[in-house]
């Protein structure tokens, strides 16, 4: 017996809409099971997981704050994943793009600075983001190094300047040198939209992301490009499209989302910079970008999701002493799952019991 | 001298868990599939390795139960990426997070035991050579056992007809499907031996390195040994290599601190992962007739029907 | 239209957060939020210890709630209000990295009390609690002077804070006090925890001279590699005998639980108030593991001073004290340094022959 997939001749778009609702389903099954094991009642706790937290403004104030960052990242993530051109270091884009708008935070602070401080924050956390992301790209373009790994890598190096400017020269004189800057002056800090929420402009910036994404993937002969070369390396060629100059476009792109995110993290939620600002909002991307299935819209939904499950994970440490651990298992087996029943859109599973034949000639 | 055997023996000693997960990924992507999930599969590894080894008594026992559970988790990754045709660098992925909870669920009940590490070897004569003797007859048998592993992958890679099958998959799936040959089959294997080695890799850290286990122990290393693959640009030699320098230079930075050279540690924290990039963007450049990355690696494979 | 939106999003979250608030129960609920796995066998677990002796102290009066693994980033203040909003009264915060975020849901919460650890920033209803661990460390800086052959220690550095700093000061400064001459190395490895990575930095130490093993790291594994090595060293945070039966001379053992349990008193009498609580030997916000692996003089010195100290007899800092630039540093506390200098401390004594990163 031997399961075989099968190409569809066109992408099934019933399957687009209910592959997300089979996994699911399994999800709940396993989940089911497992907290039965570890004694817990399974209906409750997945109450916790999935319904309570969508069922009060407060959680889905944070459900939005959490899927922000989570969201503009994967969609620069995803064009470059489209283009071919793997950017693996979206964390350490957002990390220089904290610290490049930061450094206008601190150098303004207890300035008469006006409200220009903040978009200037903004725009230098996007352009350090997207040099950042130039630097792998070019080393790709120029010299044919892998951008998986020289990305990967200068998330490391990211990480220990931002740690090395918070310990050494920004630190807040008035902190007893503890690892901080200063709180950020209010024209550094990211408005709020609701009093005493946590909601702020972020949220709506990454809206307007998601929509210039959709409009240039689907309107604009940049975006085609985009897909072409992706779908069709060689098709693009003739096509005179340039494979490079591509490369080197998205990552910026993607950079300039990554560093937005990390400055907007920083001016809005956080309110100053310090070590570790992301608890790998540029990993979580990546999974956020495939879970959308490179999909604008898709990428929405899936961050929001994403952030359901982490809010819902602690209501369940909270409520009913779920330990975090099984909150990860959890969501591994979710993306499992999904990613699996994506899987469905483009093939069918046909389980063969015949032995199987040995193919010829080139498919 | 001394101090140069010393530090050539830790040297060793960290180098080791990065060499034999990244054995295991190189054959992986050699076949030309992408498994970021080494960390995942790493810290499981860790959890069970250390487990077998507490309830068994036995080292051996330990470091079978790590690359059997790398193994399994290596097989989901098979199943999704191979079976399903899912991408590879999203399956990867969440196989971390799953890996990195189910390690702690399982590694729960272990914490804060001991158990004695595993015993160095010791040749009556040899082991006593100065400056060589410990590092040739005196490590544990993780230290040989990684590079006695390296040099059997080379030679399956480059000697045996197998080996040539394994490197036409990860170069040219279609042909290497005209051909009459089992590509999924021959690409499940290398995933299961990567699995088998990133299991052991982490099973070395609670049973050689630091003998206890703690959740998230592995603290990274699977990524390191990830990038260390694309260092060696696919080559078991450069791999040798490249897991020793990344030791080595781990290694010297902490040895400058103690000898108080005076440059902020963070920077000589970065300098490894700097080298990398430096070094790749120089062997890229070389490019002297040496393989880059398998042309198929991370594409799907779908045989035709 | 957007306008209109917003309020009922706003109406929409007020009604949700009165909700949340309106659920107290009978029961006190004390919350915890750790910033390790609770099997961390350092920082965390000795956290979780002591929310165990509260449980067993209080029984059924109260109830506890912990989150475990919560980063110090942006996470950690939705965290915090989860607890809020889970009918916690009384909220520990057990990072220094949670100090912002812990006084922006204190300010939002003025009826919810909340206890941060190691911070400085305090309001009404926020207290600050964290112990004076240099005296520990002065009193491992006499013995690892004592037993030192090679005249040499081994310093495993995290992060340079002041609180690792003093702590280093203090361990020197104990030291001079037996061997004026002593020397130290220091390693930072800018991690609390990676058991691989500690283990490096104590061989890198042992194989360079040092002959004592000093961590102001988390995991057990300097311990091990010492032991392993014939050589000696000080745990840090919790017991670590087991993982160096014939290693560990002491360790600083960090024991929660005297203070929750006098502020969950006075939380359940009604008599809790915001307080900086900066406790040392006296007061039992720590302590020292039994002195073993060293003679009977040696371990006699050691009660000796830990006694001194406890009856305020003795000062760590001292004055004078000398820094790395050969200056006697400005003594603001009478006759010893004053708490905010230690607090803050960004200098290395006289003696200490390592550059201050980030100076």
């Amino acid at each position: 017996m031997q399961l075989v997939l099968e190409k569809r001749a066109e992408r099934s778009r019933t399957i687009a809409l209910v592959s997300p609702l089979i996994a699911i389903g399994l999800t709940l099954v396993t989940m089911s099971v497992l907290f039965a094991l570890l004694g817990k009642n399974p209906i409750t706790a997945l109450g916790v997981y999935f319904i309570a937290p969508l069922t009060d403004g407060y959680s889905l104030q944070e459900i939005a704050v959490k899927a922000t960052p989570l969201v503009m990242i994967a969609i620069g993530l995803s064009l470059c994943y489209l283009a071919n051109a793997w950017n693996i270091g979206a964390e350490g884009q957002f990390l220089i793009g904290a610290v490049a708008g930061s450094w206008i935070a601190v150098k303004t602070q207890g300035t008469e600075a006006g409200h220009w401080v903040l978009p200037a924050m903004l725009l230098a956390g996007a352009a350090a983001g997207a040099l950042y992301a130039l630097i792998p790209a070019l080393c790709r373009v120029k010299f044919g190094a892998s951008e998986i790994l020289t990305s990967l890598m200068l998330v490391y190096v990211a990480d220990l300047l931002l740690d090395y400017l918070v310990r050494g020269p920004w630190r807040d004189p008035a902190g007893f040198n503890f690892p901080t800057t200063a709180e950020f002056d209010p024209v550094a800090t990211v408005p709020l939209l609701i009093e005493g929420g946590r909601l702020h402009l972020g949220s709506i910036i990454a809206l307007i992301v998601v929509i210039c994404a959709f409009v240039l993937l689907d309107r604009t002969i940049k975006g085609f490009e985009i897909r072409v070369v992706g779908v069709a390396p060689r098709a693009a060629r003739f096509g005179g499209f340039n494979a490079n100059q591509l490369v080197l476009v998205t990552f910026a792109i993607s950079g300039a989302l990554a560093g937005l995110a990390g400055i907007i993290e920083v001016a809005g939620p956080i309110g100053h910079l310090q070590p570790g600002i992301s608890p790998g909002y540029g990993f979580t991307a990546i999974i956020v970008a495939f879970l959308g299935r490179l999909n604008p819209v898709g990428i929405l939904i899936a961050g929001l999701f994403l952030a359901l499950t982490f809010i819902g994970g602690e209501q369940a440490q909270i409520t009913m002493k779920i330990p975090l651990d099984v909150t990860k298992v959890f969501q591994g087996i979710l993306l499992f799952y999904v990613l699996a029943c994506d899987s469905l859109i483009l093939y069918r599973f046909k389980l063969v019991f015949a032995a199987r034949q040995v193919q010829s000639g080139a498919g | 001298m001394v101090l140069v055997e010393a530090i050539i023996l830790s040297v060793l000693a960290a180098s080791t868990p990065l060499l034999l997960a990244a054995t295991g990924e190189l054959v992986t992507e050699r076949a030309g599939v992408l498994n970021l999930g080494v960390e995942g599969m790493m810290i499981v590894g860790a959890a069970c390795g250390f487990g077998g080894a507490w309830l068994s008594g036995s080292i051996v026992v330990g470091a079978l139960c790590g690359i059997i559970a790398g193994m399994l988790m290596s097989l989901i990754f098979a199943f999704m990426t191979l079976g399903l045709a899912v991408n590879q660098v999203a399956t990867g992925l969440a196989l971390t997070i799953f890996g990195i909870g189910l390690s702690g669920l399982i590694g729960a009940r272990f914490v804060g035991e001991r158990i004695n590490t595993a015993p160095h070897l010791s040749v009556p004569g040899l082991s006593d050579i100065p400056l060589v003797g410990r590092i040739l007859f005196g490590e544990d048998a993780f230290v040989y056992l990684s590079l006695a592993l390296i040099v059997a992958v080379w030679w399956f890679l480059y000697r045996t007809r197998a080996g040539l099958v394994l490197r036409a998959c990860g170069d040219n799936h279609i042909s290497a499907h005209a051909l009459g040959y089992p590509v999924l089959r021959i690409r499940m294997l290398a995933v299961l031996f990567g699995g088998a080695c990133a299991g052991l890799a982490g099973a070395y850290l609670p049973l050689a390195y630091t003998p206890f286990f703690i959740p998230g122990m592995t603290a990274g290393r699977g990524w390191i040994a990830l990038a260390l693959v694309v260092f060696a640009s696919w080559r078991p030699g450069r791999l040798v290599i490249g897991a020793y320098l990344f030791g080595a230079v781990t290694i010297l930075q902490l040895h400058a601190q103690g000898a108080g050279v005076g440059i902020p540690s963070q920077f000589m924290s970065a300098l490894p992962y700097l080298a990398t990039v430096i070094v790749l963007v120089l062997l890229s450049r070389a490019r002297t007739g040496g393989s880059t990355a398998p042309a198929a690696l991370g594409t799907v494979f779908v045989p035709d029907r | 239209m957007m306008k209109r939106l917003l309020g009922a999003a706003a109406a929409l979250l007020l009604a949700g957060s009165i909700a949340g608030v309106a659920h107290a129960a009978d029961k006190l609920k004390v919350g915890f939020i750790y910033l390790g796995p609770i099997g961390d066998l350092g920082w965390t677990y000795q956290h979780e210890l002591a929310r165990q002796a509260l449980v067993k102290e209080f029984g059924d009066k109260i109830e506890t709630t912990y989150l475990e693994n919560v980063p110090e980033g942006p996470d950690s203040e939705r965290a915090i209000e989860q607890l809020v909003r889970a009918g916690n009264k009384l909220i520990f915060t057990t990072s220094f990295g949670y100090m912002d975020p812990t006084l922006k849901v204190a300010k939002k919460y003025p009826n919810v009390h909340f206890e941060h650890a190691t911070g400085y920033k305090r309001d009404k209803n926020m207290s600050t609690y964290s112990a004076r661990w240099y005296q520990g460390r002065y009193i491992q800086g006499q013995i690892a002077a004592k037993m030192s052959k090679a005249g040499v220690l081994g310093y495993i550095g995290s992060f340079p804070i002041p609180e690792v700093v003093s702590g280093i000061n203090a361990t020197m400064l104990g030291a001079q006090s037996i061997n004026p001459n002593i020397k130290v190395k220091i390693i930072w490895v800018n991690t609390w925890f990676d058991p691989g990575k500690e283990a490096d930095a104590a061989k890198a130490l042992l194989d360079q001279g040092a002959d004592i093993i000093m961590q102001h790291t988390d995991s057990p594994a300097p311990m091990q590699v010492a032991a392993e090595r014939g050589k000696l060293a000080f745990g840090q945070d919790s017991e670590m005998i087991k993982f160096g039966p014939k290693a560990q001379l002491t360790s600083i053992l960090d024991t929660w639980a005297p203070y929750y349990i006098s502020r969950v008193k006075a939380e359940l009498d009604g008599t809790w108030k915001s307080e900086d609580t900066w406790g040392g030997l006296d007061s039992k916000m720590f302590e020292m593991a039994p002195y073993t692996n060293m003679p009977d003089d040696v371990k006699k010195m050691a009660e000796e001073t830990q006694a001194a100290i406890t009856a305020g007899k003795l000062h760590p800092f001292k004055c004078p004290v000398v820094g790395q630039d050969g200056k006697e540093v400005e003594c603001k506390g009478g006759d010893h340094l004053a708490d905010g200098q230690i607090l803050g401390m960004n200098f290395y004594v006289k003696g200490v022959d390592d550059k201050l990163p980030g100076k």
